[in-house]
């Protein structure tokens, strides 16, 4: 090592003695990232496949054949079928059970996604033209947006149960041009409505800034040629603007899905599930609550295969590219580091969960 | 460098071809600074609205007036107030502490595999930075029961165990640091590093003495953004915590009034402000920084 060290500087810095300057990469590059994977192994793999084993074993619990009180066992299906097929032991699970919710709560978290996340892109990238311009007071702007971004969604939550109280601020508005009272936290539709605006509130300006900074990658010359060409603002925007922010926009737009595919806080907090608002993820935590540690196994598994399935849907048709592998990295040894949009998006996240 | 004097050009061209259309249309830069007028009043009136409820007199707490009306600091006193089984003093203590321990570690970790990650080549690395993504794009309730299960039979579920949050949390937090922080050091001048290998540094002195310096601004950033999720987070904590290691996401969401089944507003809202405006103060100073950190991977490559 030190005597290649020494002839190093006499050659030209190809290659070659570069390459010999980093020997041992393999064996130390893994070193490196031991303690990385040491820390996900432990507190996210295991975890994973432990909750996959023991939702196939039996809730500890009265045996409604025998009538008998038995520890675990083989479950098969049943944990599954329990919340797929409704089956509460022999016979369909009564309404009002956590069982019995469990379409319901499938469904509202699928109409939060599509509505928060529907607003969210069309808001976020109005947001970001309107940031695209050169202003003063520019850093102020990005600043100000950066705001909700920053306040916890335990505290947005709690802010939003204020503003959509009943004698709260937004009724008040609402009333000024003769809509309303809505009943926020406890009307069905009112109460889904007001986790919808807490979310996009929340979530909006993070969507602007990752979309912004797309859109500051695109060169002016394009924007000017297509008006020399006579296009109009809507075809500027359809076909250069859109095209040109597929990846940012894509990669944005499928890690906010599957964040609120797990949407939790904000209905926990903001109308604990009333009006039908109990996410998938409540269910789970009430599931655990209930005692039922197996079940609620098959329910989070459940939820897990959801968001990878949607991950892959958007990765593999979505024109989400999430890892940037530098072309023909796997055979260079000198290949640029890999860089990963999605960064941003995980920073995006309110909470440390992912 | 060059990146900068293009991006700088590319700015000149922007306004260039902002002003022509500006000649072109006045209407437009009125409609802009209409935008702009929304995009704040987005970012601020509810943080606001939070601020202001929080020096207003309980029984004005719903008062609608758009300043602060009836100013009083007993919100705040209430929301320190141990009556009624709140410990929000307690909890921005335990928040701290958690908050400091979780981004040391992480960072510490994160900064290896990001070193790793950024410039050297090893078999499996795409392996590993396809774990570290997957692990971040996890559903936290698919790891609650195993965790619950897990940390129940270790006892850390009673006491001051602060460890059944602070792992879990250094798991979720390292993707976040890895990724932010290989895309700071991907854009370093790592010329440099190779000059002082040359002059006979280690690897590790090239790094600590020369780069370490340079990087200041992204560990900086990084750690800001762990410290923010770990300090944020409500699911874990409102399963894992006890009286004793309680955070303040959970303190605030259980708040409790002097009347049952109704909502002390005004304290909750005081308790909030604490929260959030010291988080605030330090985004609007470091705004720069957190945008730059927060979209520096999402485009470039």
């Amino acid at each position: 090592m030190s005597a290649v060290a020494q002839q190093a500087p006499k050659k030209a810095p190809t290659p070659k003695a570069r390459k010999s300057l980093n020997a041992g990469q393999a064996r130390n590059g893994l070193l490196l990232v031991l303690p990385t994977l040491l820390f996900l192994s432990v507190i996210i793999l295991y975890p994973l496949i432990n909750a996959v084993v023991i939702s196939f074993e039996k809730d500890a619990g009265l045996d409604k054949a025998t009538g008998m009180f038995v520890q675990g066992g083989g479950a098969g299906i049943s944990n599954y079928t329990h919340w797929l097929l409704q089956q509460c032991g022999t016979e369909s699970c009564p309404p009002g059970t956590l069982g019995a919710q469990f379409y319901s709560a499938f469904w509202v978290t699928i109409f939060f996604t599509v509505v928060s996340v529907a607003i969210e892109t069309v808001l976020g990238i109005w947001f970001a033209m309107i940031m695209n311009r050169d202003f003063k007071g520019r850093a102020l702007v990005r600043a100000a947006i950066l705001v909700p971004w920053a306040i916890p969604t335990a505290v947005t939550a709690k802010l939003f149960y204020f503003i959509f109280a009943y004698d709260g601020i937004a009724n008040h508005l609402l009333g000024n041009i003769g809509l309303g009272p809505f009943l926020w936290t406890s009307d069905p539709w009112a109460a889904k409505f007001a986790i919808i605006i807490a979310d996009v509130w929340k979530t909006t300006p993070f969507m602007a800034l990752l979309i912004l900074a797309g859109l500051q990658l695109i060169p002016s010359d394009v924007y000017e040629a297509a008006e020399i060409d006579g296009a109009t603002k809507w075809q500027t925007f359809t076909k250069i603007t859109l095209p040109l922010v597929k990846v940012p926009l894509m990669v944005a737009v499928l890690f906010r899905t599957l964040d609120v595919l797990r949407i939790y806080d904000l209905p926990a907090i903001l109308t604990n599930g009333v009006g039908g608002t109990t996410s998938l993820s409540m269910l789970v935590v009430s599931q655990i609550r209930a005692g039922g540690f197996n079940s609620a196994s098959a329910l989070s598994t459940l939820v897990f295969l959801l968001i990878a399935f949607t991950a892959f849907l958007f990765i593999q048709f979505g024109g989400a590219d999430v890892i940037k592998r530098p072309p023909g990295a796997k055979k260079k040894k000198d290949a640029a580091p890999p860089t990963a949009p999605a960064a941003t998006a995980v920073a995006a996240q309110s909470g440390v969960t992912p | 460098m060059t990146a900068v004097t293009a991006a700088t050009t590319r700015a000149a061209d922007a306004a260039e071809a902002q002003e022509i259309v500006f000649k072109k249309d006045t209407g437009a830069k009125v409609r802009m600074y209409l935008g702009l007028a929304v995009l704040v009043i987005w970012g601020l009136a509810p943080a606001y609205w939070m601020v202001v409820t929080a020096f207003r007199n309980v029984g004005y707490t719903f008062d609608t007036s758009p300043w602060p009306t009836h100013v009083t600091l007993d919100n705040f006193k209430t929301a320190f107030s141990t009556g009624r089984g709140n410990h929000f003093g307690a909890a921005l203590v335990h928040s701290i502490i958690i908050g400091i321990v979780v981004t040391a570690v992480a960072m510490l970790v994160g900064m290896f595999a990001a070193y790793a990650m950024a410039r050297m080549e090893f078999p499996g690395k795409y392996v590993v930075l396809g774990f570290i993504l997957g692990a971040s794009m996890f559903p936290g309730v698919a790891l609650l029961t195993p965790l619950f299960k897990l940390f129940a039979n270790l006892k850390w579920l009673a006491g001051a165990n602060y460890q059944a949050l602070v792992i879990p949390y250094i798991s979720f937090a390292l993707p976040l640091t890895i990724y932010t922080l290989t895309a700071f050091l991907a854009e370093m001048p790592w010329d440099l590093e190779e000059s002082a290998r040359i002059d006979g540094c280690t690897p590790a002195q090239a790094f600590r003495k020369i780069m370490l310096p340079l990087a200041t601004p992204g560990l900086f950033t990084t750690a800001i953004l762990v410290f923010l999720a770990s300090w944020n987070e409500f699911m874990l904590a409102s399963q894992f915590t006890t009286p004793q290691t309680q955070t303040v996401t959970v303190a605030i969401a259980s708040f409790t009034g002097s009347q049952p089944h109704q909502e002390p507003y005004t304290a909750v809202m005081a308790a909030g402000a604490i929260v959030t405006v010291p988080l605030i103060i330090m985004v609007l100073i470091f705004q720069r920084w957190i945008v730059s950190g927060l979209t520096a991977g999402g485009v470039k490559g």
